[in-house]
């Protein structure tokens, strides 16, 4: 019996064992990426190069005005001729769904591209770390000797040139960030003349302090422990995903060549470690996918430069499906995949109802709003009275004049409104009385339409709505 | 921070083992403990600056001197200074031009649902329309006892209005009762009745009801010859109306009908005003301090008066 006990005290430990190699580098470790050239980083810099928008796009300008402009104090989106009300942002919760699906989507095909080509910490982290080890060194070796080194005129240069540089970088981010929300080159204005509203300070100090704390301290730290992205990676992936991949079976067992040996037994892989200094977020890429691995390549550039070195074929780490690497078997063509076929769908009809939205974006919002009380009043002659609340939202960019009229029941006259102006942008409510003389008038409820006629234009609107009476 | 503190061999534990499973003893994180240490610090800065300790009578106040109700006094005078320009356009602005400014007239509106729920609601209804058997007038239809202009709706809000009929029960036969009311009913059916007719003009009731028997805004008294019936059109309540009068004290079944003085300051200006009209005077040539006395009651301000004629004539049966 004691026996046992031992036993299975022993094979606790030994659990314990796997954890204690299990390696977590949850900021204590400073990862210091080396730079290698490549097919992936070639690609990683255009995929960066998107961002550029964010910095250029606001000073963009269209008609005598900023080209795309988010105005929220006057709730509305202008994007070059298109302005966007508020009653529109169906097409909004369209637009986000198709990212989020798009997302999902591509997950699904090729794993975390956005995360490796695209996302904001990875880009920023990069420009962050690519001006870091200009100036401090860029292996792990180097920076480790320049920061233990004494302080020196030429490292405190050095380091106020860096954090200089960081905050910059990251104070253009808040200020285009903002930028996109309000008139640009008044912005830039109101920030040199101190006149800026608190609001837009804030934003932009929120975001320079945000930058700065995350690409500039954080980085993978922020892939790791903040973004849900990297937790919900596992269920977006099949067997079918490809992802960067060690190939394990040409690759183990793994061990350096040495001239003068048989290394006829050894697999492919030199053990050079080239792979793991060279990931950004400082995982080994060989120990399978994890969910640190932001997809970026960069070893496999760094394998590719090796396998090349050494004479042998490319690949060794690839963009590789599970299938691919496990069983020999071949991936199922994309147009086969359930998930891909349910993601495009999806992505279709999101993208179906944006352009619908745009090809039929009304000039204007007409509603008619019934009184509720009373619902009716019956007026000295007899006849019915209805009153009703007209709303009229003018989308245009010019003063809009409106005739109405009713249909649809006979004798009803339209009372106290004929004609009413609307300015641009406007929402207006007007008073309009319908009568009906008693002979012509039914029982309860009768639907009656409402029609206005845009002067000078051929806007007609026609709104259903109800004539009320005594039952 | 680094994972060699994962190594269960190398942590501390507490001496507890169940089943081989060695209780551990591991420190709390850093961060975790940092934050419980700031939120400790966050309660002394709250209390030196906030009102927190309850004292006999009071309480400490804290630093910065906030209160709730200074806060919402804040936020309400933040409220009044939007509506203040707006408010004191209306003050200088007639009644006419406030209802051909469509601008202006939105606010009238929108600003008076508050003060028309808060004074005038209760007798005649959230909308201006009250239940028929209430008895009080219909402000939505187009028949107006004292006239359906707004400066007639504003004086007769600033004034406040009684009509008076005389009870019938002593005076007339059952006979001509029954008769009258069905005049009255055969007049809203504009259907002819001679017999009646000779009645209602033998008996008096033209005097106040007026020859064509259409009212007379002066007095205040109904139009019977449309279908809008200012209590009911049922025999038997027509019956009663004509037995008991309106507002006559002598009956005690009389009819109720008052509609209150909102502003007598205001009542007797318009007055003034109107009499200095009436003989080809200059409004402006009164003068005041002979007018008014200064002790004149007032429920609503002049502009509050204003803001509920414009709504009550935009309900949908202004002139």
């Amino acid at each position: 019996m004691s026996g046992q006990v031992k036993e299975t005290a022993i094979n606790v430990d030994d659990i314990y064992e796997e954890v204690s190699e299990w390696h977590i580098n949850s900021g204590g470790i400073k990862i210091v990426a080396k730079r290698l050239a490549g097919r992936f980083r070639t690609l990683k810099w255009f995929g960066m190069s998107v961002w550029l928008v964010l910095f250029l796009g606001p000073y963009l300008r269209w008609n005598d005005s900023q080209a795309i402009l988010f105005d929220l104090p006057h709730r509305q989106f202008n994007i070059f001729d298109i302005t966007i009300y508020p009653q529109d942002i169906w097409m909004l919760s369209l637009t986000l769904l198709f990212f989020a699906i798009l997302l999902a989507a591509v997950t699904s095909i090729a794993g975390r591209v956005f995360c490796g080509y695209f996302c904001f910490q990875t880009v920023w982290t990069d420009v962050y770390t690519f001006i870091e080890e200009k100036l401090e060194g860029n292996t792990p070796q180097k920076a480790l000797k320049f920061n233990k080194a004494p302080w020196s005129v030429d490292k405190i240069t050095r380091k106020i040139a860096k954090h200089s540089m960081w905050l910059l970088i990251a104070a253009l981010t808040g200020i285009s960030f903002v930028a996109w929300f309000t008139e640009a080159f008044q912005l830039w204005r109101d920030l040199f003349s101190f006149q800026a509203p608190l609001f837009a300070v804030g934003v932009i100090a929120t975001f320079t302090g945000g930058t700065y704390l995350f690409a500039g301290f954080m980085r993978e730290q922020v892939c790791f422990w903040l973004c849900p992205y990297a937790r919900l990676q596992g269920v977006m992936y099949d067997q079918d995903t490809l992802l960067p991949a060690y190939d394990a079976e040409r690759g183990e067992p793994r061990g350096r060549i040495k001239k003068g040996q048989d290394n006829s037994a050894k697999g492919s892989c030199i053990d050079c470690n080239v792979c793991v200094a060279v990931c950004p977020t400082g995982i080994d890429i060989r120990k399978g996918q994890q969910e640190g691995c932001i997809t970026c390549g960069m070893c496999i550039d760094a394998c590719d430069s090796i396998m090349d070195k050494v004479k042998q074929p490319r690949g060794l780490i690839r963009y590789a499906s599970y299938k691919e690497l496990h069983h020999n078997g071949k991936s199922i063509p994309l147009y086969k995949r359930l998930r891909v076929i349910i993601y495009s769908l999806i992505l279709l009809m999101a993208l179906s109802g944006i352009i619908y939205g745009f090809m039929n974006l009304s000039p204007t919002e007409f509603k008619v709003v019934h009184e509720r009380q009373p619902l009716f009043v019956r007026l000295s002659d007899g006849s019915i009275q209805n009153k009703y609340t007209i709303k009229i939202l003018n989308k245009t960019k010019e003063t809009m004049t409106i005739r109405f009229n009713i249909e649809g029941l006979d004798g009803a006259t339209l009372h106290s409104l004929k004609e009413m102006t609307v300015e641009p942008g406007k929402i207006v409510p007007v008073t309009a009385l319908v009568r009906v003389p008693s002979e012509h008038f039914t029982k309860g409820i009768t639907p009656i339409i409402f029609k206005g006629d845009v002067v000078d234009s051929t806007i007609s609107l026609r709104y259903k709505s109800m004539f009320m009476g005594p039952e | 921070m680094a994972d060699s503190k994962n190594n269960s061999n190398q942590v501390p534990d507490t001496g507890h083992v169940w089943d081989g499973i060695r209780e551990l003893d591991n420190p709390c994180p850093r961060w975790w403990l940092n934050s419980l240490y700031l939120s400790g610090l966050i309660v002394v800065v709250y209390f030196i600056l906030y009102p927190s300790l309850p004292l006999v009578n009071d309480s400490t106040k804290g630093l910065l001197g906030w209160t709730q109700i200074k806060e919402f006094k804040e936020d309400l005078a933040k409220v009044e200074a939007v509506r203040a320009p707006f408010e004191n356009k209306l003050a200088e602005m007639s009644v006419e031009d406030i209802l051909a400014n469509q601008e202006m007239l939105n606010y009238a509106i929108g600003s008076s649902k508050v003060l028309f729920g808060e004074n005038c609601a209760a007798c005649h209804g959230t909308g201006g329309a009250p239940a028929e058997s209430a008895g009080y007038p219909n402000l939505t239809d187009d028949d107006w006892l004292f006239g359906g202009e707004i400066n007639e709706i504003m004086m007769s809000i600033a004034k406040g209005r009684s009509g008076t009929m005389p009870a019938h029960q002593n005076l007339l036969t059952t006979e001509e009762v029954d008769l009258l009311v069905q005049f009255v009913v055969d007049s809203s059916n504009g259907v002819e009745n001679s017999a009646g007719l000779a009645l209602y003009n033998a008996k008096g009731c033209v005097a106040c009801h007026g020859a064509d028997a259409k009212g007379v805004k002066a007095m205040g008294s109904a139009n019977l010859t449309d279908k809008i019936w200012r209590f009911s059109g049922d025999e038997d309540q027509i019956r009663h109306t004509i037995l008991h009068g309106v507002n006559d004290a002598s009956d005690k079944e009389t009819r109720v009908a008052l509609m209150p003085q909102w502003s007598e300051k205001m009542a007797v200006i318009m007055e003034a005003i109107a009499y200095a009209i009436e003989d080809d005077e200059d409004p402006n040539d009164i003068d005041w301090d002979d007018e008014l006395t200064g002790d004149e009651a007032e429920r609503l301000t002049e502009t509050e008066i204003k803001k509920l004629a414009v709504y009550v004539h935009q309900f949908g049966g202004g002139q």
